[in-house]
């Protein structure tokens, strides 16, 4: 078998990248999922898409993805609902510090465009009427943050993919990447030998072996995080609850159910995504300090998935030096499904040697090797 | 019978149709039809329409019951309040 190009992974960012690749005319694009559709992290995520950011590179990409995401259906063709709602996102400031942090990210957004603002508990209170206001000294909201269902908007990508003509393989894994004199010259599967010269990497929390499949060592690892559902209840909350300080998001899903999640601080690199007794524990105690009403509902499922981390948790996206042909679209560090309309867009320009709609070389693997300073995000749970 | 009066999920009113007109479609994973349909994803977690969709998959794949996995088993086994859970951590030590 021969390719044009090998994506490995079809998560997300796989399936954006062979969708905006064939949409501009690519042919012979295969995408290696190692198990089923929407397996990985993408199908695991907390369905929030937000702008309110703390670097440039962060803020840039995920404004322009949620203005894809609001045509997302129409572009796709897409015959489901992908579930889009944009309700916003308040993000509780607890004490000082977070207060002076994120008048300046609001700066920092607005002056990229994106419309956030400065909130009093009060007005607070007003956006989200069983908040604990107690709990908070001031918030940030942007109302054009929102919920997206990982799931719909996956396989959107991936039905627009495969009527572009890209070829899908899953239940297939990538054990070998054969490369020869700094070329890439074979995929090799525990199915068959793919001939080609150009592969992505697009494997989620496994993004670090599929990189030294190919002798590239990328600074990441992946990180287990657990998440819960509630039962469905009636529309009570319009925007994602979140609180960095206190380690939280809750938002309520357009099907009436609450999604929650919280960080483990004392988490070691693994690819467990295991449940635990402790998370719940410690996110049901944290959502009902802030939402107290909310501890009156049943939990439905707990499951968790994989960050794949970076140094300073903003995304590598680009090409490597290194080794010519191959790419990365990795180290999201939770945030790959509301990026990855740009993650498809900027690697396919970046693959096709075209000028990029937003100039990413700072998220270059690069920036790690020439220890420049690059900011690092402190807005993520 | 019409697959169209056929509930095959009655915690997320999932027809058998539903199910068809995704398998028809290639999409034959459990998982991918519970993410897709939301079969399994209710209150029963799965206990009622579990058997009945690895059943229908079986036929639909020509394929044998024991072969056609089910949708991974998350917990909790049953719902519980989260204002129960966080009593009960005020009592451990």
């Amino acid at each position: 078998m021969k390719a044009n190009y090998v994506i490995v992974g079809a998560g997300i960012s796989g399936t954006s990248i062979a969708f905006h690749l064939a949409q501009k005319g690519v042919k012979d694009i295969v995408v290696i999922e190692k198990s089923y559709l929407t397996s990985g992290a993408t199908g695991r995520c907390g369905a929030g898409i937000r702008q309110q950011w703390g670097t440039v590179m962060n803020c840039k990409l995920a404004k322009a993805s949620i203005e894809f995401f609001e045509k997302a259906k129409e572009i796709l063709k897409y015959p489901g609902d992908i579930e889009f709602k944009q309700e916003g996102y308040l993000i509780v400031a607890v004490n000082d510090e977070e207060d002076r942090q994120f008048a300046e990210n609001v700066k920092l957004q607005n002056r990229l465009g994106i419309p956030s603002r400065k909130v009093t508990r009060a007005e607070a209170k007003q956006i989200v009427p069983h908040l604990n206001t107690d709990a908070i000294k001031s918030a940030t909201f942007c109302p054009t943050d929102g919920h997206l269902n990982p799931f719909k908007m996956n396989d959107a990508f991936y039905q627009a993919a495969k009527n572009l003509g890209v070829q899908f393989l899953f239940h297939e894994e990538v054990k070998e990447i054969v490369v020869k004199d700094h070329k890439i010259e074979q995929v090799i599967t525990d199915k068959r030998t793919i001939e080609t010269k150009n592969v992505i990497n697009a494997a989620g929390g496994f993004s670090k072996e599929v990189g030294l499949m190919a002798g590239i060592d990328i600074p990441v690892y992946p990180e287990n995080h657990e998440i819960l559902v509630t039962e469905p209840v009636e529309k009570i909350q319009g925007p994602m609850v979140m609180s960095f300080a206190k380690n939280l998001y809750c938002q309520q899903v357009p099907n009436g159910n609450f999604l929650m999640g919280r960080s483990n601080p004392d988490a070691v690199p693994s690819h467990s995504i295991e449940s635990s007794w402790k998370f719940l524990d410690e996110m049901a105690k944290t959502v009902t300090e802030f939402l107290p009403v909310i501890s009156k509902l049943r939990i439905l499922r707990q499951w968790a998935g994989s960050y794949n981390m970076s140094p300073d948790r903003q995304p590598i996206i680009g090409d490597v030096k290194e080794l010519p042909g191959f790419y990365l679209a990795c180290g999201f560090s939770g945030h790959g499904f509301m990026f990855s309309p740009m993650t498809g867009l900027l690697l396919s320009e970046i693959i096709l040697g075209q000028k990029p709609t937003i100039d990413i070389a700072d998220l270059n693997i690069s920036r790690f090797k020439e220890a420049k300073t690059i900011a690092y995000e402190k807005s993520v749970v | 019978m019409n697959k169209k009066d056929v509930i095959i999920c009655r915690c997320e009113d999932v027809t058998l149709q539903d199910l068809y007109d995704l398998m028809e479609k290639g999409y034959t994973d459990f998982e991918e039809l519970k993410r897709l349909l939301r079969v399994g994803m209710g209150p029963c977690q799965g206990n009622t329409c579990g058997q009945l969709v690895q059943r229908e998959l079986s036929k639909f794949l020509n394929k044998r019951l024991e072969d056609i996995p089910t949708a991974r088993i998350r917990p909790v086994t049953t719902g519980v309040k989260i204002g129960a859970i966080v009593e009960e951590t005020k009592h451990e030590s």
